[in-house]
């Protein structure tokens, strides 16, 4: 019985962002969930916490994305007891990676953005495809509306290639604030033209005092 | 026998594209997206005749192309039409139809009757086999009463008291089944319409930004362009964008000479010069 394309998976569309800072990490997607043409909820979110310092946004198939969001909590839970301390960021990246690569044969539908601070409390972003290929970047967009947004987020943010000698910081040097406020407005302007992202906003902050969250009401058309 | 090549060909629709397209639809080829209007388009007769609806969002496959479109489409001045499928199909064919009435009309001497678009629009419909992807909601007063009647990409048709068509023909149907009634008077109409093509924008993800309204009595119509804007842009960056001159790195300049700028100034100066001479001169009437 052949597999016909993609009838293992549904997408659910859905946008999430994630912009590294000096000293916080600012990780947003919208909360609608779709099929088809239809809106299954106007009020989900797709950020987990993973960590006190590792927020991961994924946008795809919801299934999907519980699942894993499921393992890494569980993962987490378990380095936790055996090392006696939480994941930093750039580990928890690995593990993303390799719980991704995992099942390269059947993959997660799920594009994922991992935000956080690293071990020197500096923001840190990793960016993932489908089947666990990573990169640490200053800033990255996954879902329906990341190629409305990405564009804008390179004029604005400009973060060198990290190919380059001598290593350049990736982070952006905006203030926490400036990040925000581009977070909104981008997702304003994508949710005008794509139609699976609105309803609403979360926006996710990570910075030296902890994990904070904030919402903006999106086009609900 | 008579070759293929020597039949003159009469007119009407070839099909033979369409085994080619089939073939390289197998073969795995992607077509590239029509811009289809997504759409709500609704309409009810109401005591003194009909009101259309519609949103305004059309869609390139997930992508809004244009926010602010117009799907009621003029056929006559006591006819309108309000379109869904793909854009450039339902404006075709009601452009068509709408200039095939104005000669009619001028031929008949008398006001278009909806019976007589819906006849050349299912027609025309009909033989291009449902090629011409248009679903369309047609409503007008004329001599005879007022009427509303949907047409299908096949060409079939339906007259009923109320109609929805397009993506979120759904949606705005269960407004209208929920709280349709005979009788209506005008305001209600033009409530009721309002709330269905709404539902439409914002459960169903091909509609959306405005509703247009579209009331049709005998002797006078009235378009209601964007009677409600339910979808304002929710944040706006008081901070704004700069884009400065060096900002975008470039590799190579050529610069076109494209065309000269040539001063004028003394060649009218001398024209004046000389009329000021003739009429010195007398050599010019001047009229008093």
């Amino acid at each position: 019985m052949a597999l016909r394309g993609d009838w293992m998976y549904e997408n659910n569309g859905g946008t999430c962002v994630a912009i590294a800072g000096i000293d916080y990490c600012v990780v947003a997607a919208d909360t609608r969930l779709s099929v088809g043409y239809n809106i299954l909820t106007r009020d989900h979110s797709k950020i987990c916490s993973l960590a006190d310092k590792v927020v991961l946004a994924s946008s795809g198939f919801q299934g999907d994305i519980r699942a894993l969001h499921k393992n890494l909590a569980a993962r987490h839970l378990l380095y936790q007891h055996q090392h006696n301390k939480q994941m930093s960021c750039p580990a928890m990246g690995q593990l993303l990676s390799n719980t991704l690569y995992y099942k390269r044969f059947f993959p997660y539908y799920a594009f994922n953005v991992l935000g956080g601070l690293d071990n020197e409390g500096k923001g840190c972003v990793f960016t993932y495809d489908a089947v666990g290929s990573y990169e640490r970047v200053g800033y990255s967009t996954q879902g329906s509306g990341s190629s409305l947004i990405m564009p804008v987020l390179d004029n604005q943010l400009k973060s060198p290639s990290p190919l380059l000698l001598p290593a350049r910081d990736a982070v952006t040097p905006l203030s926490e604030t400036e990040a925000v406020d581009l977070v909104k407005d981008v997702f304003a302007s994508a949710t005008e033209r794509d139609i699976y992202t609105g309803d609403k906003l979360e926006i996710v902050v990570i910075n030296a005092s902890g994990i904070k969250r904030e919402y903006l009401e999106l086009r609900k058309d | 026998m008579v070759k293929m090549t020597d039949l003159p060909t009469k007119g009407g629709f070839s099909f033979d594209l369409c085994t080619r397209n089939q073939m390289l639809l197998d073969k795995g080829v992607q077509m590239p997206p029509f811009r289809k209007t997504g759409t709500t388009i609704v309409g009810l007769v109401f005591q003194d005749g009909v009101v259309l609806g519609a949103d305004t969002r059309a869609t390139e496959g997930p992508i809004v192309a244009d926010k602010n479109c117009e799907k009621i489409h003029f056929m006559a001045p006591n006819i309108y039409c309000c379109g869904a499928g793909t854009a450039a199909d339902t404006e075709a064919v009601t452009d068509m139809v709408s200039s095939q009435l104005q000669l009619h009309r001028y031929a008949t001497g008398r006001e278009s009757r909806v019976v007589t678009a819906l006849t050349l629009l299912k027609s025309h419909l009909f033989s291009y086999q449902g090629h011409v992807s248009a679903a369309l909601v047609l409503g007008g007063v004329d001599v005879t009463g007022p009427h509303l009647q949907t047409v299908y990409p096949h060409g079939s048709t339906d007259t009923l008291p109320f109609a929805t068509m397009g993506s979120g023909s759904l949606a705005a149907m269960s407004v209208f089944e929920s709280k349709y009634r005979e009788g209506l008077t005008r305001e209600e109409g033009i409530e009721l319409v309002a709330e269905a093509i709404c539902a439409g924008i914002f459960n169903d993800l091909g509609s959306g930004s405005n509703v247009d309204v579209c009331v049709i009595t005998k002797g006078q119509t009235e378009y209601l362009r964007n009677y409600q804007l339910p979808n304002p842009r929710t944040y706006i960056s008081s901070k704004g964008y700069s884009f400065v001159k060096g900002q975008t790195v470039f590799l190579e300049q050529l610069l076109l000479l494209v065309s000269k700028l040539v001063h004028v100034e003394a060649i009218f100066q001398l024209r004046v010069d000389e009329w000021q001479y003739r009429i010195n001169w007398g050599l010019v009437p001047c009229l008093c």
